[in-house]
């Protein structure tokens, strides 16, 4: 049977309940997203988009739903250490929101959930949800169809927010769970913020799978961060949808890390409509273990004179797998686009395994465009000359690895979060846990 | 900028009315078998050619594999419905007498596309066999070859007189079942050459094949088997032209190289079918299939091609290397223009260890055509020590012409290293300005920078094959300076 029946069997027993919690934005989106997951089947591994990841297996888990929207009963004990970070921090518990002691209101920045939103802003909530998403993507399609509040990140036009708004995602459950998230940002003409989410699972005897659809939409001029770090469990599959629309001269930044993680699956749709637009889109994975992290891009010039630049990389261990799918697309009539993209892993052992597809399609001739991608090991050289000056060959492994992958480190705006970065990659390499020091939540 | 697209129009304008110069037909008496694709005409090509019953059983069991298949449709590719019940599948020139070796005719038809039958004509050191629609026409050279113990004939020949040859390696590379149109041409090929060099024979002259589409209404399925046995050497050329119809006809081919131990073979293509005219009426689909097995150790398998012609292209010359330390190399320049459609590449699929490949795709789109490179490198696990590098650039001409990438990259161990370089971009400015201040038109220009562009590629072909090649490239360019 089709592993997403249950989920349309699900949905319609429970319709009423599911609806009447969300916000009638929601509930319209539901109708399309029920159409189309209804005539599609799971794609198979080994298809043209899912070559490496098997959705069916990450499915074959009889995950339940918190449709009654359940309050998580347990103690949240966390704070965000990163010194001077200073985030408006707001916890995801499982898929309810929890603003965190350190949130304090911002003129010009809202950030809500969808429920809220459609009493305080629903207009922005009608003009941005789900237009961004589309319904083709099985993914997407299963979030917009059990998604019952979100959160919405709102700037107003010209408000620079300082505070980066920091977004901890929590799973913890007593039993399969999957956990449905949903971020809408709307950065509204002039305005910049930047947003940074963690995810972490708690109880780590459990599978979970959290789906996660994200939209930002950039307005003319705006400028928005967007950084992503996951550091879950074995267990947890991730799979999320980020769809970003960038009018003309807005500047986005999209930065997705994976340090531990069980199967994830992180789907980029980047849709340049606005001329001097500028894209920046970067990624990073450390596996090792049976960790699997596929990322599959595709960004969209239909505006002349904009700039994109893509890069990621992975380090691949033991019998971890990595995939990347990127895509560039130029549409007619877009000249002076410049778009550049970038893939480079290592294989660090025998059994990893790396696919990468990094595809150009351009229908436009005065344009820059260039891809490339590596997949390769450590400089041997490198490993020798740092040996003969008494630095062991573990030690020299690992700090070639961190320069490896600094490059997409550097690329991170926040100047704490990229020391933290430089430390966590440090520890993720030396075989630690990637936690930050003092983050007590897996303890 | 309104002077320069008007300038620009007219010269594509004058492109587009430059003739395909072999675009004649030939008046030669044709047996052509009836339209229509059935057992009972797999059956008669197989009785009019007399072939034994192993390869008429070869036949059957492809078409009954192809009638449960569909056609691909995941190429970049704009291709209409194919009805394949719409096609001859044998067209023969009828011989005039028995006592003249060569129809005049046919002799005159290949004069003019430059391919001397006459040994006396040909350029030294270059044997060809002739294929004209079905049936191959002549094989020069044939004689002194077999001194050396080289076998160079057509494939019905090659199933007459060395079955066991045949018999053995047919279908050991692309097996009928390996995609719809190879199980098409397995049960419907009509002739293509057979080459098997021996142990340790190294061939003192350019093999060739030149095919030709004569008759109207039909396809051309024809089928070369390459066996190059330990230490032999040969570089094998394939050219290929089709007459002006406003028709779409359809060639769909084989190609099978197999190579033993420290084997090596250079098979080069210069691929001028008809490209249909400049509203992309008519042309030839060409949907090939071409596979080389790199099977002993050490072995060498080099495809070159230059694609300048064809409506469509469907083509992805591959190497399997097998054997240890064997290597795979692919080099390709393609060129469309109008509304020619390429999804051309490779395949390096690396089962051996220490195998290296080299890939190096120069496409160029002008006119509203789309130019598509789609490879795959995989390396398996126990692969280890394999090295590939990649490098494919695309050149846009036009605004309104599209070049697009695809390639996959499949690594599944830690000793492997695999790099793959791309860039799109339209001719520098800068490089034609300074052509322009020393006095060189625009147009010389694209052409300098065109040439100088895919010399890389160029520089891998033969002699003979370089020049016409060169040629080719500029005529086809001829014109379209956007």
């Amino acid at each position: 049977m089709n592993a997403l029946q249950q989920y349309i069997d699900l949905y319609d027993a429970y319709r009423d309940t599911v609806e009447k919690a969300s916000p009638a934005v929601m509930n319209r989106a539901r109708v399309e997203a029920r159409r189309a997951l209804s005539q599609m089947a799971l794609p198979v591994k080994g298809s043209e988009d899912y070559e490496a990841t098997d959705l069916n297996a990450i499915f074959a888990t009889d995950y339940g739903v918190n449709l009654n929207q359940m309050r998580w009963q347990g103690e949240l004990r966390f704070s965000c250490d990163v010194p001077n970070l200073s985030t408006n921090v707001y916890y995801v518990l499982n898929d309810t929101f929890v603003a965190g002691a350190s949130a304090r209101e911002q003129d010009g920045l809202t950030v809500e959930t969808l429920a809220q939103a459609a009493l305080r802003h629903p207009d922005v909530l009608e003009r941005c949800y789900g237009v961004l998403s589309h319904a083709d993507s099985p993914t997407t399609a299963l979030n917009t169809l059990l998604a019952q509040n979100g959160i919405l990140i709102y700037v107003e036009a010209g408000y620079n927010a300082e505070r980066p708004i920091q977004i901890v995602n929590v799973l913890n459950a007593d039993m399969p769970l999957l956990a449905v998230r949903r971020v809408l940002v709307v950065a509204e003409p002039g305005s910049s913020v930047k947003v940074l989410v963690c995810d972490h699972t708690q109880n780590s005897s459990r599978n979970y799978l959290s789906s996660e659809v994200v939209e930002i939409v950039a307005r003319e001029g705006s400028t928005v961060d967007y950084y992503h770090m996951e550091e879950s469990t074995p267990q947890t599959s991730r799979l999320s949808d980020l769809y970003v629309r960038q009018e003309a001269g807005s500047n986005v930044l999209v930065d997705g890390i994976t340090l531990t993680n069980g199967t994830t699956r992180n789907n980029y749709y980047i849709d340049v409509a606005g001329e001097h637009a500028q894209t920046r889109l970067l990624g990073m994975a450390i596996a090792g273990g049976e960790q699997h992290v596929d990322s599959y891009t595709r960004i969209n010039h239909r505006a002349p004179r904009c700039k994109s630049d893509e890069m990621f990389k992975y380090v691949l261990t033991d019998r971890a797998t990595g995939a990347f799918a990127g895509k560039i697309l130029v549409q007619p009539d877009c000249p002076r686009v410049e778009a550049y993209q970038g893939n480079k892993n290592i294989c660090g052992s025998k059994e990893a395994k790396m696919h990468t597809k990094p595809q150009l399609e351009i229908y436009t001739d005065d344009v820059k465009c260039s891809h490339g991608a590596t997949v390769g090991q450590l400089d041997e050289e490198a490993l020798f000359y740092m040996q003969t000056r008494g630095v062991s060959h573990e030690q020299a492994r690992r700090l070639l690895m961190q320069a490896f992958v600094s490059d997409v480190i550097a690329g991170v705006r926040l100047d704490v979060l990229r020391e933290r970065l430089y430390h966590l990659v440090e520890r993720r390499l030396d075989g630690n846990d990637a936690m930050c020091a003092d983050c007590r939540i897996n303890k | 900028m309104n002077d320069r697209d008007n300038n620009s129009n007219k010269i594509i304008s004058k492109a587009a009315t430059d003739e395909y110069k072999y675009g004649f037909v030939t008046d030669v008496d044709t047996t052509i078998l009836e339209k229509g694709l059935s057992e009972e005409v797999v059956r008669k090509i197989s009785a009019l050619k007399g072939e034994p019953d192993w390869l008429l059983e070869f036949r059957l069991k492809a078409y009954r594999h192809w009638t449960t298949l569909t056609p691909p449709r995941w190429g970049h590719l704009k291709m209409p419905e194919i009805d394949f019940q719409d096609i001859s599948y044998y067209a023969a020139p009828r011989r005039k007498s028995e006592s003249a070796e060569i129809d005049p005719e046919l002799k005159r038809t290949f004069d003019k596309l430059g391919v001397p039958l006459e040994e006396r004509l040909a350029l030294s050191g270059m044997a060809v066999d002739a294929i004209m629609d079905s049936v191959s026409v002549h094989t020069s050279y044939k004689e002194r070859l077999a001194e050396l113990g080289v076998i160079f004939c057509p494939i019905s020949e090659a199933v007459r007189d060395y079955p066991d040859l045949v018999r053995k390696h047919l279908g050991s590379v692309v097996p009928y079942t390996d995609n719809f149109y190879a199980a098409l041409n397995s049960a419907v090929f009509s002739d293509g050459s057979f080459v098997y060099i021996p142990k340790g024979v190294r061939c003192p002259m350019e093999l060739s094949s030149y095919f030709r589409i004569n008759a109207a209404q039909t396809g051309q399925f024809e089928r070369t088997l390459i066996v190059a046995d330990d230490d032999s050497y040969v570089s094998y050329l394939e050219g290929c032209t089709a007459p002006m119809r406003d028709e779409n006809q359809l060639h769909a081919a084989i190609v099978e190289i197999v190579l033993e131990e420290r084997a090596e073979v250079k098979y080069s293509t210069v691929q001028n079918w008809y490209p249909g005219d400049k509203d992309g009426n008519g042309g030839i689909y060409n949907l090939v299939t071409k596979r080389g097995l790199c099977r002993g150790n050490g072995s060498k398998l080099s495809w070159t091609q230059v694609e300048t012609g064809s409506a469509i292209t469907w083509k992805y010359p591959s190497c399997i290397l097998r054997g240890d330390n064997s290597v795979g190399e692919f080099y390709s320049v393609a060129l469309t223009r109008n509304y020619q459609q390429a999804d051309t590449g490779t395949k390096m699929i690396h089962l051996g260890r220490n195998t290296r490949s080299t890939i190096v795709s120069k496409g160029i789109s002008a006119g509203h055509s789309q130019n598509s490179y789609r490879g795959m490198v995989k390396v398996v696990p126990r692969a280890t020590g394999c090295r590939n590098y990649t490098q494919c650039d695309s050149l846009l001409l036009s605004d309104t012409s599209g070049a697009h990438t695809f390639p996959v990259i499949e690594v599944g161990n830690d000793s492997s290293v695999v790099e793959h370089e791309a860039t799109t971009s339209k001719i520098n400015e800068e490089q034609i300005f300074y052509c322009n201040q020393r006095g060189i038109s625009t147009e010389d220009a694209v052409g300098l920078i065109v040439n100088g562009y895919a010399k890389e590629v160029m520089a891998k072909l033969p002699m003979e094959f370089a020049v016409e090649a060169q040629r080719l490239l500029s005529v086809s360019l001829e014109g379209s300076v956007g």
